[in-house]
C-alpha cells in the first residue's frame, strides 16, 4: 500500500468518523433538551429517550444513503436525526407546532421524514415491522437498489408480526434489515425475563443471517451494517442484526424511579465504561484524527445549535384550529 | 349489454388496472394459481405473473403490513383478505398504521391501497366466515368503505378504489359472486360518496347497502303490488356518504328505513338513521327504523341462520306498518 493511498483512505475515514462523532453528539444534544422540555413541562405529553444507544443509529444511518429507508419506533429520536432530520423541524414537532415534520400531528411517537428516507416513528411496539417489509418488496418489485433498515427493540420481538414478516422476507429475498436494539429492558421488565431462548436464533429458524454486534461501538455497528447493505443490494437479503446497548433513561422520562426492576449501580456502569460518545471521543483523540480541544469544540457547536432550535420552536405557532381535520384523507 | 359475474367483474377490474399501471399488484392467500377459493382472480397470474399476484403464508397481519409499507413507497397494493371475518386479525396494521399513517405525517405519506373482502350470512359457514363487519371499519378515520350491490357496481368502484390515494375497504357479498348483471365492455368508474337511487318512490324510502339493495328491491316490488311506492337507494360507499341524496329523499317521502346485513346495535343502520333523524327530522312522519343483522353469531343450522338476516317480506311488512302510521317499537 502505497503512502499516497494511505493517506487518502485516512482523509476519507477522518470525515466519515466526524461526521459519525458528530452525529452521536446530536441525537445526545437533542435529548438532554427534550427531557428539559418534559422536566419544565414545556412539552405536552411524553417522550423515550434514546440517550446511550447513539452508537446504533448512527452506525446504521450512516451505512445508507438518502434514499434507502428506515422504520423507526417509539424511541425514535434518534434514528430521525442520524436519518438527516433538522433540530428545529424536530422540536416543532415535539412541541405540537405548525412547522414540525409532521405539522404537530404526530408528535414524538410519529415523526416521519420522507425526504431523509424515514417512514416514521410508530406507537405500536413492533408496529413497523410490516411497513419496513413493505418497503423492501417495493424495492424489489420495482427494481429499485433501495435498502430498508427496520429498528426495533428488543421487547418488540415478543410480537408475532415479526415472525410473520421475517418468513416472507426470508421467501421472497427482500432487500431488508431487521435491525434489533437490545438494551436489555422490555419496558419496565428485564428481557430474560420475557424473551426465551437466544435473539439471533429466531432470525436464523427462518434461514436469516444474524449477527450480534457491540452496539456501543459505532466503527463496528457502521462497518457491520455496510457489508449487509451491500449484500442486500446484491439480492442476498434479508439480514438480522442484535445490536448490544443500554438506555440511559427509563422506559420515558417520566420513568424516573426505576430502582425496582434496574439498579442505579447497573447504569453507572454503563454511562462510566461504554458511553459511545466518550469511547468514540477517545479513540478519535488516540489515533491523532482529532484533538480534544476540537471535540470541545463540536460538542459546544452542537450545544448552540440545539438551544437555537428549542428557542425557535417554542416560540413558533401552533397549528391553525382549521387544520383538526386536514389530512384525514388523501386528495 | 353484456352480462357477467360479480365475481368476473372484480376479476376484470383488477385486470384493467394492473394493465393501467404497473405499481397495481395482489398480494393475499391463495391468490396466483388458486386465483382465491371463489376463484375471483382466475387467470391473473397467467397474465402478471407471481411478482404481481402474490401468493402469501397464511399471515394475514404479516401481509396486511407489507403492503401498507409497500404503498407508503410507491406502489398500489390490493390486499385479497379471504373472508370478512379475518378483518379482526388485521386491525392494528389497517387501523393504526395505514388509517392514519397520512393524517400523522401531517399529509407527507400516503397509503393507497385496497383490501378487498366480503360479508354475508346464509352460506352455512357460521359464526367465523359469515359476518359483515364494514362498521367497525367505517368506524375509523382515514379508511374510506365501499359495498358494492352487483357485478356492475363491484367493477366501478374496485377501478375507484385502485387510484384512490387512501386506504379503501371494499367489501363483496360472496354470495353474489355467481350473479350476473349487464356491465359495459367500455371503461367506466363510479366516483366515491355518490349514492344511487335504483328505484324511485314517494312514500317510503329504503337505503340498503351491498346484499340488502336486492332485499329492498324485492320488497319495493311487493310494496307496489299494495299501492306503496318505494324508493330504494343504495349508498354505495359508506365513507364518504351522500347524505345529501339520503337526505333529500327522506325529506319527499317522509319515512324511511334502514336495512345493512352488519349486526344492528352500533351499526350502519344506527349510524344513517341517527343521521336522518338529526338532519329531516321535521319532514319525518315517522321514527326512521333499522333492520341490521340481529345481535347473535351467526348460527351454523340454516333453520336458525335465515332468521338472522333482513328478508323482503319482513322489510314490506315494516314498512306497510309506518305507512300506515303504526308506532314501532324496534329491536
Amino acid at each position: 500500500m502505497n503512502a499516497a493511498k494511505n493517506s487518502d483512505s485516512a482523509k476519507h475515514n477522518t470525515e466519515g468518523y466526524l461526521r459519525m462523532y458528530r452525529q452521536m453528539v446530536r441525537i445526545r444534544s437533542f435529548e438532554d433538551n427534550a427531557n428539559q422540555l418534559y422536566l419544565s413541562a414545556k412539552m405536552p405529553g411524553l417522550t423515550h429517550m434514546y440517550s446511550g444507544e447513539e452508537a446504533v443509529a448512527v452506525g446504521i444511518c450512516e451505512a445508507l444513503r438518502v434514499t434507502d429507508k428506515i422504520t423507526s419506533t417509539h424511541r425514535g429520536h434518534g434514528h430521525c436525526v442520524a436519518k438527516g432530520a433538522d433540530f428545529q423541524e424536530m422540536f416543532c414537532e415535539l412541541l405540537g407546532k405548525e412547522e414540525g415534520y409532521c405539522r404537530g400531528k404526530g408528535g414524538s411517537m410519529h415523526i416521519a421524514d420522507q425526504s431523509n428516507g424515514n417512514l416514521g416513528a410508530n406507537a405500536i411496539v413492533g408496529g413497523s415491522m410490516g411497513i419496513a417489509t413493505g418497503a423492501a418488496f417495493t424495492a424489489k418489485l420495482l427494481g429499485k437498489d433501495e435498502v430498508t433498515v427496520c429498528f426495533f427493540g428488543d421487547g418488540a420481538t415478543a410480537q408475532g408480526l415479526l415472525y410473520e414478516v421475517m418468513n416472507m422476507a426470508a421467501l421472497w429475498n427482500l432487500p431488508v434489515i431487521y435491525a434489533c436494539e437490545n438494551n436489555g429492558y422490555s419496558e419496565y421488565t428485564r428481557t430474560e425475563e420475557i424473551a426465551a431462548g437466544s435473539i439471533t436464533a429466531r432470525a436464523k429458524a427462518f434461514g436469516i443471517e444474524a449477527h450480534t454486534v457491540d452496539g456501543q461501538d459505532v466503527l463496528a455497528v457502521n462497518a457491520l451494517t455496510r457489508q449487509l447493505v451491500d449484500r442486500c443490494r446484491k439480492g442476498e437479503g434479508p439480514f438480522f442484526m442484535e445490536l448490544m446497548t443500554y438506555r440511559y433513561h427509563g422506559h420515558h422520562v417520566g420513568d424516573i424511579n426505576r430502582e425496582y426492576y434496574r439498579s442505579k449501580d447497573e447504569e453507572k456502569q454503563w454511562r462510566d465504561n461504554k458511553d459511545p460518545i466518550t469511547t468514540f471521543g477517545r479513540y478519535l483523540t488516540k489515533e491523532g484524527i482529532v484533538t480534544s480541544d476540537e471535540l470541545d469544540a463540536i460538542q459546544a457547536e452542537i450545544k448552540t445549535d440545539a438551544s437555537k432550535a428549542v428557542e425557535y420552536a417554542l416560540n413558533a405557532k401552533y397549528p391553525d384550529s382549521s387544520e383538526v381535520d386536514m389530512h384525514v384523507f388523501a386528495t | 349489454m353484456r352480462e357477467i359475474t360479480l365475481s368476473q367483474a372484480v376479476n376484470e377490474a383488477l385486470a384493467e388496472e394492473m394493465r393501467r399501471d404497473e405499481t397495481v399488484f395482489i398480494i393475499g392467500e391463495d391468490v396466483a394459481d388458486a386465483g382465491t377459493p371463489f376463484k375471483v382472480l382466475s387467470g391473473l397470474v397467467e397474465e402478471f405473473g407471481t411478482t404481481r399476484v402474490v401468493d402469501t403464508p397464511i399471515a394475514e397481519p404479516g401481509f396486511m403490513g407489507i403492503a401498507v409499507g409497500a404503498a407508503m413507497t410507491g406502489t398500489r397494493p390490493v390486499v385479497d383478505l379471504m373472508f370478512g371475518d379475518f378483518i379482526f386479525l388485521v386491525m392494528d396494521q389497517l387501523c393504526n398504521q395505514a388509517a392514519k399513517t397520512h393524517y400523522m405525517s401531517g399529509g407527507k405519506l400516503n397509503v393507497p391501497l385496497v383490501l378487498r373482502t366480503n360479508l354475508g350470512a346464509t352460506r352455512r359457514s357460521a359464526a367465523q366466515h359469515s359476518q359483515s363487519l364494514h362498521a367497525l371499519v367505517a368506524h375509523i378515520p382515514g379508511l374510506k368503505v365501499a359495498l358494492p350491490s352487483s357485478a356492475y357496481e363491484a367493477k366501478g368502484l374496485m377501478k375507484t378504489a385502485i387510484r384512490d390515494n387512501n386506504p379503501v375497504v371494499i367489501f363483496e357479498d360472496k354470495l353474489m359472486y355467481q350473479e350476473k348483471a349487464p356491465v359495459p365492455e367500455e371503461e367506466f368508474l363510479i366516483p366515491f360518496g355518490q349514492a344511487n337511487v335504483t328505484r324511485e318512490g314517494t312514500d317510503i324510502t329504503l337505503i340498503a347497502t351491498s346484499s340488502m339493495v336486492q332485499v329492498a328491491e324485492k320488497a319495493a316490488v311487493i310494496l307496489a303490488t299494495e299501492g306503496i311506492s318505494a324508493e330504494v337507494i343504495d349508498p354505495r360507499t359508506i365513507v364518504p356518504l351522500d347524505e345529501e341524496t339520503l337526505l333529500n329523499s327522506v325529506k319527499k317521502t317522509s319515512r324511511a328505513i334502514v336495512i345493512d346485513e352488519g349486526h344492528q346495535s352500533y351499526g350502519v343502520t344506527s349510524e344513517l338513521a341517527s343521521r336522518l333523524n338529526e338532519k329531516a327530522f321535521y319532514h319525518l312522519d315517522a321514527p326512521v327504523l333499522r333492520m341490521g343483522a340481529m345481535d347473535v353469531p351467526v348460527p351454523f343450522s340454516p333453520a336458525l341462520e335465515d332468521l338472522t338476516v333482513p328478508i323482503p317480506e319482513a322489510v314490506a311488512a315494516n314498512a306497510r306498518r309506518l305507512v300506515a302510521g303504526e308506532l314501532i317499537h324496534a329491536a
